[in-house]
């Protein structure tokens, strides 16, 4: 394969690399951190690379926003947009509720880190 | 941030036109990038751009938490409100090309009143979500 | 297929925003300061809006904009100076997550070799979309169709997401509000709520 080729390969799966990136780290933040404010931004982190995942392959080079317009032929896929607005929005709202469940857990135990929580409740 | 005048008079001075592009994308959708879920965010961020500046006291004197919670289910009930006029009018479930003599119109009524359902309960979900974790007491 | 697209200005203007994006995740993942995470995840949220309005998703991009850097910031500190910024240091090894994660980004990846190239307009994704673009004006008038996929051909979808954000709503309500009785209790049933 010559150089072009290689690199087309590269720049052609850079956003779906990118996305696993994003995803995995997500992944980590959620499984390795105990903090509970912190595994809700990384489940957000894990979130938005799903946002990604969707809008990317929609996208046509030399295309434009999927407004119908004069003198313009090419548009991007408007499907996966719906599908990603709506997520976005009811992301917000279950990361408030994420959120509201972390308060209510601090107000009970004192503290939102995993392993005192788990101490706790050993001794009890 | 009781004291500080640079925030508190640019506040005032955002506030309205927060409110004016919020307005401008919901009714813009049409032809442009916009509609219910943008512009309830938009309306409900300029809210609580206020309610931080100026606390939570005077935000509740504008928009009080009863309003709030009224609009979260009214949104809703429009939405659903406007599937079962397309029942009314002989269609399907949120088959809105009965509702006015032209199907253009029809059409374009029917996403009005779905996307003003939309804007209500997003904007007054947020401000309710932003009232709740505001007026509570650390612990 | 597609032979210059690494001359694409789209294509190579997209790859540095999305190297940046990276590169705040690695900040975010690193930092113990929960202020400082939730400062990185708005910039996170605005450097993902810029991507998203290259890829030509102006209606997700506003999204993005107003609710990964407004609202949720708003909300996360709110959350933050109900309990405490600081993150304690991990009692456990972080190690078996990094493997566990490295594991599955390397099959991911392996799995994307398969994969369309970007911005390849024969692959299956664009199947169903020129269908929409067709069809929004002749049959509702509307410009915009991500407004018209969105509110008439898959109202019901939307219905489904508004009832989802209504739920959630309540939710935080019924958790929150209930707790505020505690702060002047009466007498017999103060404080056994939790």
């Amino acid at each position: 394969m010559n150089l072009v080729g290689t690199l087309n390969e590269f720049v052609g799966h850079y956003n779906q690399w990118i996305v696993i990136f994003l995803m995995v780290a997500g992944l980590y933040v959620v499984v390795a951190r105990g903090n509970m404010i912190k595994k809700l931004i990384g489940l957000s982190l894990f979130q938005t690379s799903v946002y990604l995942l969707y809008i990317s392959p929609g996208k046509l080079l030399g295309g434009t926003a999927p407004i119908i317009a004069e003198g313009f032929t090419v548009y991007s896929d408007p499907l996966p947009h719906v599908l990603i607005l709506t997520a976005i929005v009811v992301g917000v709202a279950t990361l408030a509720l994420g959120l509201a469940l972390v308060v209510r857990i601090n107000e009970a135990y004192g503290t939102i880190e995993e392993d005192e929580i788990f101490s706790r409740n050993d001794q009890d | 941030m009781r004291f500080d005048a640079i925030l508190r008079v640019a506040t005032k001075i955002f506030l309205p036109l927060v409110l004016l592009f919020g307005l401008y994308v919901q009714f813009h959708g049409d032809y442009g990038p916009g509609g219910g879920f943008q512009a309830g965010v938009i309306v409900a961020a300029g809210f609580i751009l206020y309610g931080l500046i100026y606390g939570l006291s005077a935000l509740t004197r504008i928009v009080p938490p009863w309003l709030v919670e009224t609009m979260v289910p009214l949104g809703v009930a429009i939405y659903a409100g406007t599937g079962v006029a397309g029942w009314l009018t002989g269609g399907n479930f949120l088959d809105y090309s009965r509702l006015r003599e032209d199907v253009h119109l029809a059409q374009e009524t029917g996403v009005f009143l779905v996307e003003l359902g939309v804007l209500i309960t997003v904007s007054s979900t947020m401000l309710a979500i932003f009232y709740a974790f505001a007026g509570r007491d650390r612990s | 297929m597609a032979e210059a697209t690494i001359f694409n200005a789209e294509a190579l203007f997209n790859m540095a925003l999305l190297t940046g994006l990276a590169v705040l995740t690695f900040g975010i993942a690193r930092l113990r300061n929960l202020f400082g995470v939730v400062v990185l995840a708005s910039i996170y949220s605005f450097l993902m809006a810029t991507v998203l309005v290259v890829l030509d998703a102006v209606d997700v991009a506003m999204t993005e904009a107003s609710v990964g850097a407004g609202v949720s910031a708003v909300l996360l500190l709110s959350a933050l100076h109900l309990t405490r910024m600081e993150e304690a240091k991990p009692m456990r090894s972080t190690l078996l997550p990094l493997f566990v994660a490295g594991v599955t980004g390397a099959v991911l990846v392996w799995g994307t070799l398969d994969l369309p190239d970007f911005g390849d307009p024969t692959q299956p994704i664009h199947a169903a979309g020129p269908d929409y673009l067709e069809r929004t004006v002749p049959e509702t008038g509307i410009a915009n169709a991500v407004t018209s996929t969105l509110a008439s051909y898959r109202g019901f979808d939307t219905l489904g997401e508004t009832t989802v954000i209504f739920t959630a709503g309540i939710a935080v309500l019924v958790l929150l509000k209930r707790g505020t009785r505690r702060r002047n209790p009466k007498p017999g049933e103060g404080g056994d709520a939790l």
